[in-house]
């Protein structure tokens, strides 16, 4: 055949698209504004694509748990961790974090996960979403 | 007209910067009207001292460096160093993570090809063969994200295996992927191979000799459609492949003869698709039971790496080529030394025998068709306070002889 393409492309326009049209269908000008109108119900919110089973999202830790053994700051490999020599504990920024989760192996009392959360984006990179401590 | 304006040629330079060019490379094309006579290519416009940075940190910290070395080989590069590591520091993979980095090997090929035809058919215009091939190479990474956890940095290689396993509950879905690749394959191969426009453009242009090839080292797809039967995969197997069934893919396998042309690599690339689909589900139904990683606790890991000393070399066969890392221990937690070898590097010479006698409108397929990759090739660069400095083939050699000695003496 000349033109493989053809078929396939008149097919396509019968076809509904792919793409899921989040966060709503036509992009808010003030993302912000769109946001909190979301959470005051006036908006309706376009849920993401869901993450496959063990996603690499905002890592969770549990500071209790945490003996301060030094070892995640050892093999991080974007020195997103900072020790906190005074309690002993560490801290965890998110803006520097490559999500390899080489931490949460290496944690000998697992004090650290990973969480589902990908939506991290923030105009200041020291903002109190991007830094774990508890 | 005059005999002397018809012999007269032009100038023109492209890049480092420029629209048709997806990464920094200049070339420099005397051009006598529409024929290309002579080309210039010059590379060192992204230098991102990877290697004097991961010489600041420890093996496993330089994992994921490497793996930031190139965004689409971002599982061959990883991986080539850990080969390289696991060499000096004499440690055994378990035989079910051998098979679990063919898996992964293999998935990452069928998305670069993949990623690569789409280029390649939006460089001749055919951009709704592009979306075509994005459908499909979305079902690769939805898989790759399943497998690995995301879907290009994959943070999958540990030194000594993988990190992750796949257990017989992932089976179904995996199937699943590779049944709908099968099925896309057959349509891609149509579109390829079977279409008037994509042959119009690409049989008979950018023709690399089997003897060019073989002199100038093409390494990859870019040698196999030139009739080179070179496969590291085959030539000094690793992982699990020695035990795999499979042979060297090239063009005549298709179609009788060896023409070296854009469409052969065409060719190749999507049988090579296909062998991968083939290769990773023999890997599934074979696969034996045991561990996934020699040494399981990070930290012993690198202890016992700290006390390591020698040097050792990992190969692999990348997408688009033979990736090489070398790598030298001194009983230091960091090492002495890396050193990365792209397969780019190999197939930016290829491109000056393919462009010469082309028409201008030939570059992007020609040069796409040797699937370049000039971030992960750059690895020197020479600036010192301003001046413009240009090295001459006997400084290079003084340097390289005094680079040897240098790692000589310890």
């Amino acid at each position: 055949m000349r033109f493989v393409m053809i078929p396939t492309l008149l097919g396509q326009m019968f076809k509904r698209p792919h793409t899921n049209k989040f966060p709503a269908k036509y992009a808010p000008g003030n993302t912000t504004k769109f946001l909190q109108n979301v959470g005051e119900g006036k908006a309706k919110l376009i849920p993401p694509v869901e993450t496959p089973p063990n996603f690499r999202g905002k890592i969770a830790y549990d500071k209790d748990k945490c003996i301060g053994c030094k070892l995640c700051i050892k093999v991080c490999p974007t020195d997103a961790i900072i020790f906190k020599p005074e309690e002993k504990k560490v801290k965890f920024l998110m803006a520097r974090c490559c999500f390899c989760s080489q931490c949460n192996d290496v944690c000998p009392v697992n004090c650290i996960s990973m969480s589902d959360e990908f939506l991290l984006a923030d105009t200041d990179k020291y903002s109190k979403d991007l830094i774990v401590e508890e | 007209m005059s005999k002397q304006l018809s012999k007269t040629t032009y100038q023109i330079p492209i890049g480092p910067i420029h629209p048709a060019l997806k990464e920094p490379v200049q070339f420099e094309f005397t051009i006598d009207g529409e024929r290309i006579v002579d080309v210039d290519v010059s590379l060192g416009h992204v230098h991102r001292t990877i290697e004097w940075t991961g010489m600041q940190r420890n093996p496993v910290q330089i994992l994921y460096l490497a793996e930031r070395i190139c965004g689409i080989c971002s599982y061959c590069h990883p991986m080539a160093f850990a080969l390289a590591t696991e060499r000096v520091a004499g440690i055994e993979v378990p035989l079910r993570a051998q098979y679990l980095r063919v898996i992964h090997a293999e998935l990452e090929r069928i998305c670069s090809h993949v990623l690569w035809a789409g280029v390649a058919a939006h460089e001749i215009g055919f951009d709704s063969v592009l979306f075509l091939t994005w459908q499909v190479r979305e079902k690769a990474l939805d898989l790759t994200e399943y497998l690995t956890g995301n879907r290009v940095t994959k943070a999958i290689t540990m030194i000594g295996g993988v990190r992750r396993d796949i257990t017989p509950d992932m089976h179904p879905t995996i199937t699943e992927g590779l049944e709908f690749l099968k099925g896309s394959f057959k349509k891609l191969k149509k579109a390829f191979l079977d279409d008037k426009t994509v042959k119009l453009r690409s049989q008979g242009c950018g023709i690399l000799t089997k003897e060019d090839a073989l002199k100038l080292c093409a390494v990859g797809p870019t040698t196999r459609a030139s009739g080179v039967k070179k496969d590291v995969r085959l030539d000094q197997p690793y992982f699990a492949f020695g035990d795999l069934d499979f042979d060297y893919v090239t063009p005549d396998v298709l179609t009788g003869e060896v023409n070296g042309d854009v469409y052969d690599r065409i060719i190749v690339r999507l049988l090579e698709v296909k062998q991968s689909i083939e290769l990773i589900e023999q890997c599934i139904a074979d696969m034996p039971e045991g561990d996934i990683v020699a040494e399981p606790k990070i930290a012993k890991l690198l202890a016992t790496l700290k006390k390591v000393e020698g040097e050792g070399v990992g190969r692999m066969e990348a997408p688009r080529g033979e990736v090489i890392h070398y790598t030298k221990y001194t009983g230091q937690e960091h090492p002495y030394s890396w050193k990365v070898r792209a397969p780019t590097y190999n197939n930016i010479l290829p491109w000056i025998p393919m462009l010469l006698g082309e028409q201008i409108a030939d570059i992007p397929i020609v040069a796409a068709s040797t699937d370049p990759c000039m971030s992960c090739t750059n690895r020197v660069t020479v600036i010192q306070k301003k001046h413009k400095q240009t090295l001459t083939g006997e400084d290079l050699h003084r340097y390289s002889i005094e680079k040897t000695r240098r790692l000589m003496q310890l």
